[in-house]
């Protein structure tokens, strides 16, 4: 799957129940439910585990709800939120809709917005950049994008996000110009950001499709910019 | 001083680490874990959220983002009386004897 990239190994490896104990032949076991065989298990960790299995023998969860949960998050990757923004830019009334009617422009197109949040699109342009930060904590478009990688969530960048934005794009490879102003937009838990970055030049006539591979995950978070054509 | 979650405008000049950790299991685990109690109605993410800001500066600043979220996850279901602290205990210790406790 050609977004496994933009998910930090999210769906790398098969996903193994905590209580599915499988044993070699001496009778050890060897599926582990953390990082690695010989990590061991972490407090947190180990309590989180134990949390879930507590839950399902008390009945107060379904012994497989949790990994049905986890089947769900296949289906929100980066190429959503890439589908809406290429058809915004081959569509000037798809654009308008979809800036004027986020969330119910996102619920028509097939999208479902995590826990019912507000959406609200920005348009990039040569005057204006946006771009998104949790300042809190990691909110973020996950239906649209999938989960926040973990720069979003790191302290260097919700600390650094408000008080240096140019130079945080200039980590992530983006020059602007003096001129573009720069906005940028804190999100919360019931209020999430797509950003619509400039579309490339030299893309006249492209089809959605086409255009769709351009729109990288970090652009629609407005800390880079649209992938040029034929650098992918 | 703010708050230790509230981080913007905190100084620091430290670079953005944009290296992705492979996800441990019991992490998908979590994150579903989450939602799955918020659509049974259990706990919500602003519940999640209160949780996650009560944590002690110290352990905040040292843990994991969803190292985090499981001891919020247990703040409020033990609130809530769903589960309890001693059998969360016991049952983490029996997990960490069978896989290992880390270096």
């Amino acid at each position: 799957m050609s977004d496994n990239k933009d998910h930090g190994g999210f769906f790398d490896t098969g996903w193994r129940p905590s209580g599915d104990v499988h044993r070699d032949e001496d009778g050890r076991p060897h599926e582990h439910p953390g990082l690695q065989e010989d990590v061991g298990l972490g407090v947190r960790a180990s309590r989180a585990l134990a949390m879930h299995e507590l839950l399902v023998e008390k009945g107060v969860l379904g012994e497989n709800e949790v990994e049905e949960a986890i089947e769900a998050w296949s289906e929100r990757v980066p190429s959503n939120g890439a589908t809406l923004v290429a058809k915004a830019w081959a569509d000037p009334e798809f654009k308008k809709r979809l800036l004027e009617h986020p969330k119910e422009t996102v619920i028509e197109s097939g999208f479902v917005p995590e826990h019912n949040a507000d959406v609200i699109v920005l348009e990039n342009t040569e005057d204006v950049q946006h771009m998104v930060v949790c300042t809190l904590c990691s909110c973020y478009p996950t239906a649209l994008l999938g989960p926040p990688p973990d720069w979003y969530k790191s302290f260097s960048y919700r600390s650094r996000a408000v008080t240096e934005p140019r130079k945080v794009m200039s980590e992530f490879g983006l020059e602007l110009e003096e001129e573009t102003e720069v906005r940028v937009v804190d999100s919360n838990s019931e209020l999430r950001f797509l950003v619509i970055p400039r579309r490339p030049e030299g893309t006249e006539g492209w089809s959605v499709e086409q255009l769709a591979d351009l729109v990288n995950r970090n652009s629609m978070i407005g800390v880079a910019a649209a992938t040029e054509p034929g650098t992918d | 001083m703010p708050a230790v979650h509230d981080r913007g405008g905190w100084p620091t000049d430290e670079p953005i680490d944009r290296e992705e950790h492979e996800w441990a299991d019991w992490e998908r685990q979590t994150q579903s874990l989450r939602t799955v109690l918020d659509s049974r109605g259990i706990m919500n993410v602003d519940e999640l959220r209160r949780g996650i800001e009560s944590i002690e500066p110290a352990e905040y600043e040292a843990s994991t983002y969803f190292e985090r979220w499981s001891a919020s996850i247990e703040t409020n279901l033990v609130e809530k009386g769903v589960l309890t602290t001693e059998e969360i205990d016991e049952r983490a210790k029996g997990l960490r004897d069978q896989w290992g406790y880390p270096e």
